[in-house]
């Protein structure tokens, strides 16, 4: 049976097109107010959604989802919050593939079993948990593939071939495929290194394989659109909320202004 | 002494020590983890990489470090003889340096050229920054922006040393944040950087590596005790933060069933209250800076802010042996206050005129109460990871020793 995910993208791929996959942590700024601001993501052209678990150790990230995942946590977001928030945006757009991206530990705490089972409850398609290498997820992707649920993992530039065809193997709807070695964050040109990786991705594997880090306005996701199936967009979605400084109005707006900027550049390869 | 860097075969090829340990990576990271688990695997059995080594902690670091009685110390402490072993008079003025020293030499073995490191009281940003010097590399020092200003002697002398140090401003503003800080320089820069991490913890194989460079310690003075009084100790006593000073001093002794292996927690200002670093009293596993094993954490797995007065000790996890050596029953792990390491740091300075770090004044303090348990028939081994200049302001503060409210820059306990 094809995934929600795989079906999402096999749609893009159809009209000759990038996905465009936005990023926004839940609880942000407040578990009600961050759900709207994802349902603005899809409502401004976003095929995908991941949803990011807040944690107080992300390591991954630089400095603007820092502070998002700050604020929500200062706010008192909780797991439970993240499922309202998938459940919610799931129920608003059921044409839509609704990630969660976070951290191990929240997922290893809440019990394996239990996370999987209460997500694809909530509607949600799958999961992206970037400091869970492919050696130590067997139990996960276990519990994932029994509840209907993608493991999307992640490459990096530093992937030897070797290296890629292990991670490529394991994992299901798409590759995460890193433009830039570093953590998450705008940069002013998306890396060289993404279009020689996704190259050699596309070497290991029939999966999708989608770009993120680093990638900010449409003329770069119409660059990255050239050669990869998925474009991602986190930094730049955060820092328009943070940017409309409490106002909402202005926010949501905002948000779905470059939403629909980039969903227009991913059609332009 | 490099005989020490092929101990016992703990942890299994993936890194685990029971249910603890591992390797909790970024995929951006796995060929450089990779890269060190392979060259450090190949070092360990390279005679010229060890002979290198040896020749540094003997000439540079000026091992072997004495073992010295302290009679009017042990008066206070039931009347069990305790010996210190001096780690505190190594260069650089704690055991950071013997792990420093080894992972230079792979550093340099990897064709690297940049160091990056994080630090708590300083002591192994001190170290580090040390080695970088010696060895010509560039170095950047992660601290927390709260240490910076309590170990702001270690700060200087870092940058003495030409290390960059970077004030962490993220959390909680301290080690684990620092160590935050440090994986995000290291992901980005990880072509010509390594990450010298300081303790037993983190991904495979850092706390296995990180482990053999500090198994010296256990290995001399367990030799130099059986030499002293003619038997094994009764305990081993030993502070733990991330655990390696620690597991430096137990590692020799843990095939001897008799010697009893306590490790001294931060208690903060009690185990009862929030403000404590007593991970393997109240922790429980979960996954911190790429290693299962004890987090003080929430019911949805996100890290509980840790405190103590000792930075070095102000960290909410541990190194995963020391989880599985607790698991086990083989060691024990007490919880010492903030106020019983302060009292103890000033017993051993005006009753041998050694002033103590306030992390190693743990173990003190848990000799004290560990020596009046056993009484005067027994013989503990302490490890006085390091000396205690660098916590002269937090020191002065606590015990109200500067002469003036402005010296004191602060408030006076």
């Amino acid at each position: 049976m094809t995934s929600k995910l795989s079906g999402v993208l096999a749609a893009a791929a159809a009209e000759n097109r990038a996905a465009l996959i936005g990023y926004l942590p839940a609880g942000f700024p407040t578990v009600d107010g961050g759900i709207r601001a994802v349902n603005a993501l899809l409502e401004g052209g976003c095929d995908i959604v991941e949803v990011g678990l807040p944690h107080s150790d992300p390591v991954l990230d630089g400095p603007t989802i820092q502070t998002a995942d700050d604020i929500a946590l200062r706010g008192g977001v909780r797991i439970k919050d993240v499922l309202r928030t998938v459940q919610e945006v799931s129920g608003a757009h059921p044409e839509a593939a609704v990630l969660v991206m976070t951290y191990w530990n929240p997922v290893d705490r809440y019990g394996t079993a239990r996370f999987a089972a209460d997500l694809a409850a909530a509607g949600g398609a799958g999961v992206i948990l970037p400091d869970l290498p492919v050696e130590e997820s067997e139990a996960w992707r276990a519990a994932a593939a029994e509840h209907g649920l993608d493991t999307v993992f992640v490459v990096a530039p530093s992937s030897r071939d070797k290296r890629l065809a292990e991670v490529t193997a394991a994992g299901s709807g798409f590759v995460y495929a890193a433009a830039v070695m570093g953590v998450t964050g705008s940069r002013a040109q998306v890396g060289e290194l993404a279009e020689d990786l996704v190259a050699r991705t596309r070497a290991a594997t029939d999966l999708p394989v989608c770009v993120g880090l680093g990638v900010s306005t449409a003329a770069q996701a119409a660059q990255v659109a050239g050669f990869a199936d998925g474009v991602i967009v986190g930094s730049a979605f955060v820092q328009r909320i943070l940017d409309a400084d409490g106002d909402e109005r202005l926010a949501l707006a905002a948000v779905r202004e470059l939403a629909a900027d980039l969903a227009e550049g991913v059609r332009r390869r | 002494m490099s005989e020490n860097l092929t101990g016992p075969q703990v942890p299994d090829a993936r890194g685990y020590f029971g249910a603890y340990g591992g390797r909790f990576i970024p995929e951006a990271l796995v060929a450089a983890v990779e890269q060190v688990a392979d060259e450090y695997e190949k070092a360990k059995h390279d005679p010229a990489f060890t002979a290198e080594l040896d020749l540094l902690l003997k000439d540079y670091t000026g091992r072997p470090s004495p073992l010295t009685d302290v009679h009017r110390f042990s008066a206070e402490a039931g009347g069990a003889r305790v010996l210190l072993k001096r780690e505190d008079l190594n260069h650089t003025g704690s055991h950071k340096i013997n792990n420093v020293l080894g992972q230079a030499l792979l550093t340099r073995r990897m064709g690297k050229t940049r160091i990056i490191a994080e630090t708590g009281a300083g002591q192994h940003g001190v170290a580090t920054a040390t080695a970088c010097a010696l060895f010509g590399f560039d170095c950047t020092i992660y601290m927390g922006e709260v240490d910076t200003e309590r170990q702001a002697l270690n700060v200087a002398r870092m940058r003495m040393l030409g290390a960059e140090v970077v004030a962490v401003k993220s959390g909680s503003r301290t080690l684990k944040d620092a160590i935050n800080e440090a994986f995000r320089d290291w992901v980005a820069n990880v072509d010509n950087t390594h990450y010298l991490f300081g303790t037993v913890a983190g991904p495979h194989p850092f706390p296995a590596m990180v482990r053999d460079f500090h198994r010296v310690i256990g290995v001399e003075a367990r030799a130099q005790v059986i030499e002293r009084t003619g038997k094994l100790p009764d305990a081993v006593v030993a502070c733990v933060g991330g655990g390696s000073n620690a597991i430096g001093i137990f590692h020799e002794f843990i095939p001897d069933a008799g010697v009893r292996l306590i490790g001294c927690e931060a208690a903060g200002e009690g185990v009862d209250t929030a403000r404590h670093a007593a991970t393997l009293t109240k922790g429980e596993p979960g996954v911190l800076h790429g290693a299962r094993s004890y987090v003080l954490q929430d019911e949805d797995g996100q890290t509980i802010e840790s405190h103590s007065i000792s930075a070095g000790l102000d960290y909410p996890g541990i190194g995963p042996e020391h989880a599985w050596l607790k698991d086990t029953g083989r060691a024990e792990y007490r919880p010492v206050t903030d106020d019983e390491a302060m009292l103890a740091l000033r017993l051993l300075s005006r009753t041998e005129g050694i002033i103590p770090a306030i992390e190693s004044a743990h173990a003190l303090a848990g000799a004290l109460v560990l020596g009046r348990e056993l009484g005067p028939d027994a013989t503990l081994l302490v490890n006085l990871s390091g000396r205690g200049d660098k916590d002269m302001h937090t020191a002065a503060q606590y015990f109200g020793l500067y002469d003036t409210a402005a010296a004191a820059q602060g408030e006076t306990r």
